[in-house]
């Protein structure tokens, strides 16, 4: 299959996955792994002063010669908050510049604020910074957001942690026809379906963390998913047959019937 | 001794003490640490060199876990 491709740089996987939510590291190693995902979000918190030395590390389980690392902003309310959160984050990761721009506008929906995402990601690419936006699914910010240069634009299928699918599909159809940079249904899938039909709609990809660390298997559930993701992107290439309410078309012939 | 914050905490230490020392001193060294200092990003490569000012507001993060 063809790569996706994210600021010039091809992947091979359509899957994106967060790494948080698991019990330890090595079930997110072992989820990561079998999601085949190649690039993992991350987020970026105050160290445990005292915290022992030899204690290991997210980047001890996966990495980041084997991943490509999406600093995150989760957590952040402001723009401010989330160009700081990056600016950490590129120095963290030796100047790695691809990250995930979330910018949140309450705690109880964690719905994105537009707004003071739009702010952050003009800084943050005046900077240097190559953005993938986690937005709403509206059509007109989505477009706001690929003329200022994102590299990725990143709606909701349903609210962060939710799991209600994608409740809008008809958004999502119109932000994919209309850009030309990668749509990722970032939040809200639930299950293998979700993201199937994600893909289905020609989504680019899809990222998603609780629907893998929160089921009762998550090893198994990753694994779920990457297969999810690649039918549902084989079925779009396909191109689905056109949905009729009933036909006289049966798919067995319909001549040489016995006793006809 | 001079006064600084830490993520979010007070400590003290000696009169030029270097984001070095710091590290070293709160037992960060060989961790993949980020710092910041009074919102602007101190470079690795100027750890050695920037030395702490009384009432320094400091950030040191990690990669963690997250979506």
């Amino acid at each position: 299959m063809e790569p996706l491709i994210i600021a010039g740089q091809p992947f091979s996987s359509r899957l994106l996955v967060g790494t948080g939510k698991y019990r330890d590291f090595e079930q997110t190693r072992l989820a990561v792994e079998a999601s085949g995902a190649e690039i993992v979000t991350v987020a970026i918190r105050r160290t445990n002063i005292g915290q022992n030395a030899g204690e290991p590390s997210l980047l001890d389980a996966l990495p980041p010669s084997r991943y490509t690392y999406l600093p995150n902003t989760a957590g952040c309310y402001t723009a401010e908050d989330a160009i700081r959160t990056l600016r950490l984050a590129r120095e963290l990761l030796d100047g790695h510049s691809l990250v995930k721009l979330e910018v949140l506008g309450d705690p109880h929906t964690l719905y994105p604020n537009v707004a003071e995402t739009l702010k952050a990601a003009d800084v943050l690419i005046r900077d240097g910074f190559q953005v993938m936006v986690y937005t709403s699914d509206d059509p007109i910010a989505a477009r706001a957001f690929e003329a200022m240069g994102c590299v990725a634009v990143m709606p909701l299928a349903s609210l962060i942690g939710s799991g209600m699918g994608i409740l809008n599909p008809w958004n999502l159809q119109i932000i994919i026809n209309e850009l030309k940079v990668p749509v990722i249904v970032d939040a809200g899938v639930g299950t293998a379906s979700d993201a199937a039909i994600a893909m289905e709609l020609g989504c680019a990809g899809v990222l998603m963390n609780t629907a893998i660390a929160g089921a009762r298997d998550p090893v198994l559930m990753a694994s779920a998913m990457k297969h999810a993701v690649i039918a549902g992107r084989e079925a779009f290439l396909a191109g689905r047959m056109a949905k009729k309410i009933y036909t006289a078309a049966p798919s067995s012939p319909t001549s040489g019937l016995i006793g006809s | 001794m001079i006064n600084v914050i830490v993520n979010g905490q007070p400590h003290q230490f000696p009169q030029g003490t270097s984001i070095s020392q710091l590290v070293t001193t709160l037992a960060l060294t060989g961790k993949r640490i980020a710092v910041e200092c009074n919102g602007e990003i101190v470079p690795r490569s100027q750890h050695e060199s920037t030395l702490l000012r009384e009432g320094d507001q400091l950030e040191i993060v990690v990669a963690v876990g997250g979506g």
